[in-house]
C-alpha cells in the first residue's frame, strides 16, 4: 500500500459486476479520454451507480461518491475549516479531494441539492478545470485524471427540481433505462444465483408494473427491487411472498394497483 | 343423469335384475302409464346415485306423489329429477321436501306441485345445500299464505297466482341473487300488491318495472361498474392493451344468456359476476379479459361466408382452445381458475341416438386440450388433442392451423344426429369465453359515420379582442401564417358563492391540503448568513472570524445566521378545455354531475391552494369552432386577486364546440411570457385529443399542439397536461412528452389536481 495514496480508501479493489446495456462502457471510456464531464440520467435503481463504480474500477481511478440532499452545502463539497487542539485545520471536501488527487467524483442525485450549492462545480466543468476555494484563498487546478460524474432522475416532473440549463449544458449525457428483459434476467441470475426459469416471471411482473406508470404509479419496479425479490427467493422465501414484500408493498398504497399486481403475481407464479 | 321414457321397454340385462325391478314396481304402485314407462330407467339412476336405503325412500315418495291427486306431472318430474338432487343435497333432503309437500297439499295451492318439481332440479343446483333448500321452502310457504286470496269471509280461498310464477322463475333468479336477496325481493311484491293478485303475479313473473328494479338492487357479486379501474389496470399491466369496457345486463335475458363479446367499441362484459366454482367475480372478469386480450393478440379473423354453422363452431372451439393454451403458457397461475370454470362434461352424458352431441363433443375436446387430467377415453378426442399439441409444440400456431384441424375433426367425428334440433347444451358453456364474433367478418358495407353537428353555447355577443396565430402543418413541416383567428372574451359571471360552497363540500380535502401546504412552506427557507443577530451560530463564519482574531486581523462580528421564508419564484397559468365532451355525465356519478362540474370543483380547490402559496396565476378556458373561430375565455388574470369577480366567472363555466389546442396554448403562453418569474408553468386540463370540425386528419392538430409545446419550452415555459381520458397515453405523450398525468377516475379530479400541482412545484 502506497502511503502517499491519499485516495486509497476510495479505490475500487474488486471488479464490480456490471452487465453493459449497450455501448455505454466504450462511450464512457471515450468521454474519460477527453475528461468530459458526464451526466447519467435514468429512473431510480436502473444501474447508474453500479455503472460508475465499474468504470472507476476499469479506469483504475478512485471513486468519491457524494449522495446529494437538500441540507448539503457548498462546504460539504469544497471543504471547510475545522478546529483542533492547536488551532484550525482545513479539510478538503470530497470534490476538492478528487480534483486535487485525480479521482472520479460522483454526485449522486444532484437535483436533490440546493442550486446554490451546486454552482461550485461550474468552473471545474469547462476548459479551466479549476476549483476556487474562497474560504481558504486557494485555486485548485484539477489533477489530469480528475473527472466529474453526476446522476439525475428526470422522472420527478417537478419544475423546481429540474437542473438549470446552465448546469445541464456542461455535461455529456448517458440515458439509462431499465435493462432489456434478457439483460435484466441475466443480472438477476448473476447477482442472486436464482435460476433463469425463476427470473423470467419476475421480469414479466416488472414489465407489467412499469406499464402502470402514470396510471397511479409514479415509478415502475426498479432493477434494484427485482434484485431484492430475487435474493429473497434465493434465500428460500416463497415467490409470492417475496414479490409482495419487495415489489408491491414498497411501490404503492393504491388498492386497485395492489390488487392488479397481486393478481399478476398469482398469474405468473403458479 | 336424467332418465328417459323407454316406450319399447328395453330388455333387462338379466332376469335377476328384472325381477328386482318388478319388486320395486309393485312397491311404486302407480297407475300413470307415463310414470310406469320411465320407472325402470329412473330406478337405475336412483340406485346409482342414491344407493341403499335411500332407494326405498325414493320409491315410497314417488308412490306418495302419485296418489296425491295432482295428476301425473309431480310424480314424473320427481322420478326424473330426484336422483341427481338427492345426490347433491344428501340424506335428509327428501324428508324436508315431503314435509313441505304435505303442508302445501292441504291448502288451495296444491296444484303448484307440478311446476315445483319441474323446477326443483335447477333450483336445488343454485341453492346447493339442504339448509338453503329448507329456507327456500319456508319462503314458498310464506308467499303461498300471504298471496292467497280469501273470499266469502274466509270460507273459500283462491289459490295464489304469485306462487307458481315464483316457483318457475326462482332457479333463474337464484343464479344472480342469494336466497336473502330473493326473499327481500319477494317481500316487496307481497307487501305492495297485497290487494291486487293480478299485478302481484306480474311482479313475481318479473314483468313489472319495479320488480326488475328491485331485483337489480338485490343482485350480488362483483359489479363491473365499480371495478372498471382495476379492469383497466389489468389490461394495461398484463396485456399492454387497454380497451374500453362496456357492460350489458344478464338479468332479464330469458332466452339465451348473452356472452361477452368484442367489437369496434370495445369489450362487452356482463354487468355482474357472482362468485362460482371457487373463482371470485373479479377473477372471472379478469379471465374474460385475458381470453379476449389473447384473441386480440393471437387471432386473425376469417371470412364467414360459406362456412357452415357446424364448421364455424368447430373452428371456434379449436381457436378458443389455442388462445387459452397460449394464455396459460404466459400466465400459468391462471390454470386453476380457468379449469374451475371450464365445464368437464361426462363422457357418456350425451346419447347420440337421441340428441345432437356436437357441442358436448367439442366441449370435451376443449377440456382435453387444456387439462392433461381430463380422463376421457374417446379415441378421436385423444387423437385430436395430440394433433393440437403437436402443432403448437414449436410455435404459437395460427388461426389457419386451427381451421385445418377443425375441418379434419369435423369430417372424422361427424354423426347423423349432429343435425338434430335438440342439441345437448348441458355443461357446454364456457363462461369466460366470448361469442367469437370478432373471428368472422362478413362482406358488408361500412355504416357511414354520422357527422355530429357542433352544439354548444352560442358565441356570446359581447366585446372581444381578436388575435391571429399560425398553425403548424406537419405534412409540409411549415407554419401556416395567421391561420387561426382567436377571440378573447371575458367569461360571463355566475354566482361566486357557488365556488365558496364547493370548498365547503370538500372540507376534509381542504383540511388535508392545508396540512400539505403548511408543510411545504418550511422547505422554502432561505438561509441568511453573516448576521449580527440571528437564530443560530453560523459555524463556518464563526471559525473564520476566530482565525482572523488569532492572526490579529480585524474580525467580523457577523457570525450568526437566520432564516427567512422565500417567495416561490413561479407563475402558473391554467388552461381549461371547454369543448362539448365536458358536458358528459360522469360515469357512475349522479346524473347532475358532469365532467365540467367536477373540473369546476377541482379548479376551485386548485385556485385556493395556489392563492395560499402566493404564486401569481391565471385561469382561462378555450374551445373552437373551425379555425375562424377559436375562443379564449378569460377567467382570472395574473394581476386579479382570487376574489368575487374571477370566482363568479368560474362558477358560470359552460362547454361546447371542439378542441383546437395549439392556438390556446400559444395564447396562454403569450400571457405567461409576460410574467418575470424564474419558473413558468402552464397546466392544461383536457379530456380528449385536439380536434376540430374543419380538420379531418387528427394528426394535424396533434402535431400543431406538439409544436406549440416546443415553442413554449423554448421560451422557458413548461407545459404539463392533465388528461381525463384514460386512453390518452399515446397522443398525450406525443404532444407533451413526459409532462402529463392521466386521471383514470374522473371523480377523483378535485383531489388529484391540487396534488399534481404540488408535486410539480415542490
Ligand atoms: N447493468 C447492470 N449490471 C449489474 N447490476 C445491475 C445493472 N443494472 C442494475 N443492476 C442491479 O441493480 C441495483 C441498483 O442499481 P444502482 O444502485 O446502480 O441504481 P441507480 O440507477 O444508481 O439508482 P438510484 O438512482 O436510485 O441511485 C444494483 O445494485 C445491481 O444489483
Ligand atoms: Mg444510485
Amino acid at each position: 500500500m502506497d502511503p502517499s495514496d491519499v485516495l486509497h480508501d476510495y479505490r475500487v479493489d474488486r471488479e464490480p459486476y456490471y452487465r453493459p446495456q449497450t455501448d455505454e462502457v466504450e462511450l464512457f471510456l471515450a468521454a474519460y479520454e477527453k475528461r468530459l464531464p458526464v451526466m447519467l440520467k435514468g429512473p431510480t435503481g436502473c444501474g447508474k451507480s453500479r455503472f460508475v463504480e465499474y468504470m472507476a474500477w476499469k479506469l483504475g481511478r478512485p471513486l468519491l461518491t457524494v449522495a446529494c440532499n437538500e441540507d448539503m452545502t457548498a462546504a460539504d463539497l469544497v471543504g471547510r475549516w475545522l478546529l483542533d487542539t492547536d488551532g484550525t485545520r482545513w479539510q478538503d471536501g470530497l470534490l476538492t479531494l478528487a480534483a486535487r488527487h485525480g479521482g472520479i467524483c460522483y454526485l449522486d442525485e444532484i437535483v436533490e441539492a440546493r442550486q446554490d450549492s451546486t454552482v461550485v462545480i461550474h468552473p471545474l466543468t469547462d476548459h479551466r478545470r479549476q476549483l476556487p476555494l474562497d474560504k481558504k484563498g486557494e485555486l485548485v487546478q484539477a489533477h489530469p485524471d480528475f473527472q466529474l460524474v453526476i446522476s439525475y432522475n428526470p422522472g420527478y416532473q417537478s419544475v423546481m427540481k429540474d437542473l438549470k440549463q446552465s448546469t445541464k449544458q456542461r455535461f455529456t449525457a448517458f440515458r439509462f433505462d431499465y435493462p432489456s428483459p434478457d439483460v435484466e434476467a441475466e443480472i438477476l441470475v448473476r447477482e442472486t444465483g436464482i435460476d433463469p426459469a425463476t427470473a423470467s416471471p419476475l421480469i414479466e411482473l416488472a414489465k407489467s408494473a412499469r406499464r402502470l406508470k402514470g396510471h397511479g404509479l409514479d415509478e415502475g419496479i426498479s432493477t434494484r427491487l427485482l434484485v431484492y425479490a430475487a435474493s429473497l427467493m434465493a434465500g428460500g422465501v416463497p415467490a409470492a411472498r417475496a414479490c409482495r414484500m419487495a415489489l408491491v408493498d414498497p411501490l404503492t398504497d393504491d388498492d386497485d394497483i395492489r390488487a392488479t399486481l397481486e393478481h399478476a403475481i398469482d398469474a405468473l407464479f403458479p | 343423469m336424467p332418465c328417459s321414457p323407454d316406450p319399447g321397454s328395453a330388455p333387462p340385462d338379466t332376469p335377476d335384475t328384472d325381477r328386482l325391478t318388478e319388486d320395486w314396481r309393485r312397491r311404486f304402485d302407480c297407475a300413470f302409464d307415463t310414470a310406469q314407462s320411465i320407472f325402470a330407467d329412473c330406478l337405475t339412476a336412483a340406485q346409482e346415485q342414491l344407493g341403499g336405503a335411500s332407494v326405498a325412500a325414493y320409491v315410497d315418495a314417488a308412490r306418495f306423489l302419485c296418489k296425491l291427486g295432482r295428476g301425473a306431472e309431480p310424480v314424473l318430474a320427481f322420478l326424473e329429477g330426484w336422483p341427481a338432487i338427492g345426490a347433491l343435497l344428501g340424506p335428509g333432503s327428501l324428508e324436508i321436501v315431503l314435509a313441505w309437500v304435505r303442508t302445501i297439499q292441504r291448502t288451495s295451492n296444491g296444484d303448484v306441485l307440478g311446476a315445483f318439481f319441474q323446477a326443483l332440479p335447477a333450483t336445488a343446483t343454485s341453492l346447493g345445500s339442504r339448509e338453503l333448500l329448507e329456507a327456500y321452502l319456508e319462503l314458498l310457504t310464506e308467499v303461498a299464505q300471504r298471496s292467497s286470496v280469501s273470499i266469502h269471509r274466509g270460507h273459500a280461498i283462491l289459490p295464489s297466482q304469485a306462487l307458481p310464477e315464483l316457483v318457475r322463475i326462482a332457479p333463474r333468479l337464484l343464479q344472480q341473487v342469494n336466497l336473502q336477496g330473493l326473499r327481500t325481493w319477494a317481500a316487496h311484491g307481497l307487501r305492495h300488491y297485497a290487494r291486487n293478485p293480478e299485478r302481484q303475479a306480474g311482479y313475481f313473473a318479473m314483468r313489472s318495472a319495479d320488480s326488475r328494479a328491485l331485483f337489480q338492487s338485490q343482485r350480488q357479486g362483483t359489479l363491473l361498474r365499480t371495478h372498471e379501474r382495476p379492469m383497466d389496470l389489468y389490461l394495461r399491466a398484463l396485456w399492454d392493451d387497454p380497451v374500453a369496457l362496456i357492460s350489458y345486463s344478464e338479468a332479464f335475458d330469458e332466452l339465451r344468456r348473452p356472452q361477452p363479446y368484442a367489437d369496434a367499441r370495445g369489450f362487452h362484459l356482463p354487468d355482474l359476476r357472482v362468485d362460482r366454482d371457487g373463482v371470485s367475480g373479479l377473477d372471472q372478469y379478469r379471465l374474460i379479459l385475458a381470453h379476449l386480450a389473447a384473441h386480440r393478440r393471437f387471432t386473425r379473423s376469417l371470412t364467414a361466408d360459406n362456412v357452415s354453422p357446424f364448421r364455424r363452431l368447430c373452428i371456434e372451439t379449436f381457436e378458443d382452445a389455442r388462445v387459452d393454451t397460449l394464455l396459460l403458457k404466459r400466465f400459468p397461475g391462471l390454470r386453476r381458475p380457468l379449469l374451475a370454470l371450464h365445464p368437464r362434461p361426462e363422457e357418456h352424458a350425451c346419447d347420440p341416438a337421441r340428441e345432437s352431441c356436437i357441442r358436448h363433443r367439442l366441449t370435451m375436446l376443449s377440456r382435453a386440450i387444456l387439462d392433461p387430467d381430463h380422463g376421457y377415453r374417446n379415441p378421436l378426442i385423444l387423437k385430436f388433442t395430440g394433433a393440437f399439441h403437436e402443432r403448437l409444440r414449436q410455435t404459437a400456431g395460427d388461426t389457419s392451423d386451427m381451421v385445418e384441424l377443425a375441418t379434419e375433426y369435423l369430417i372424422e367425428s361427424r354423426l347423423p344426429s349432429d343435425a338434430f334440433a335438440n342439441i345437448r347444451f348441458a355443461d357446454t358453456e364456457v363462461p369466460y369465453r366470448d361469442d367469437n364474433r370478432h373471428l368472422w367478418h362478413f362482406i358488408e358495407i361500412d355504416d357511414a359515420s354520422d357527422f355530429d353537428a357542433a352544439s354548444g353555447p352560442a358565441p356570446a355577443a359581447q366585446s372581444s379582442v381578436v388575435y391571429h396565430y399560425p398553425e403548424w402543418d406537419y405534412t409540409t413541416q411549415s407554419y401556416l401564417a395567421d391561420w387561426v383567428s382567436l377571440y378573447e372574451h371575458l367569461h360571463p359571471r355566475g354566482q361566486g358563492e357557488d365556488i365558496e360552497r364547493l370548498l365547503h363540500k370538500h372540507a376534509p380535502l381542504v383540511k388535508r391540503l392545508e396540512r400539505v401546504l403548511a408543510r411545504l412552506t418550511p422547505q422554502d427557507r432561505e438561509r441568511l448568513r453573516r448576521q449580527e443577530d440571528g437564530s443560530e451560530l453560523d459555524l463556518d463564519w464563526a471559525v473564520r472570524s476566530w482565525i482572523d482574531r488569532r492572526s490579529r486581523r480585524t474580525c467580523d462580528q457577523r457570525v450568526n445566521q437566520s432564516f427567512r421564508q422565500v417567495r416561490r419564484d413561479l407563475a402558473v397559468s391554467l388552461l381549461l378545455d371547454l369543448s362539448a365532451s365536458l358536458q358528459d355525465p360522469v360515469r357512475g356519478g349522479d346524473s347532475t354531475q358532469t365532467i365540467l362540474s367536477l373540473a369546476q370543483e377541482a379548479v376551485a380547490l386548485l385556485a385556493w391552494a395556489i392563492d395560499r402559496l402566493g404564486d401569481p396565476f391565471a385561469i382561462a378556458g378555450f374551445h373552437s369552432n373551425t379555425r375562424h373561430e377559436a375562443r379564449y375565455w378569460h377567467i382570472k388574470g395574473f394581476s386579479e386577486a382570487w376574489r368575487d369577480e374571477p370566482r363568479a366567472r368560474l362558477a358560470a363555466l359552460e362547454a361546447g364546440y371542439s378542441t383546437r389546442m395549439g392556438v390556446a396554448l400559444r395564447h396562454a403562453g403569450h400571457y405567461l411570457s409576460g410574467q418575470k418569474k424564474d419558473k413558468r408553468l402552464l397546466l392544461i386540463l383536457t379530456d380528449g385529443q385536439p380536434a376540430d370540425i374543419d380538420v379531418s386528419d387528427p394528426d394535424l392538430l396533434l402535431n400543431d399542439a406538439r409544436q406549440a409545446v416546443l415553442e413554449l419550452e423554448r421560451d422557458g415555459i413548461l407545459c404539463h397536461c392533465i388528461s381525463l381520458d384514460p386512453h390518452a397515453d399515446d397522443y398525450v405523450r406525443k404532444i407533451f412528452g413526459k409532462q402529463f398525468s392521466i386521471i383514470d377516475r374522473v371523480e377523483r379530479l378535485p383531489e388529484r389536481l391540487p396534488e399534481i400541482f404540488l408535486t410539480l412545484t415542490t
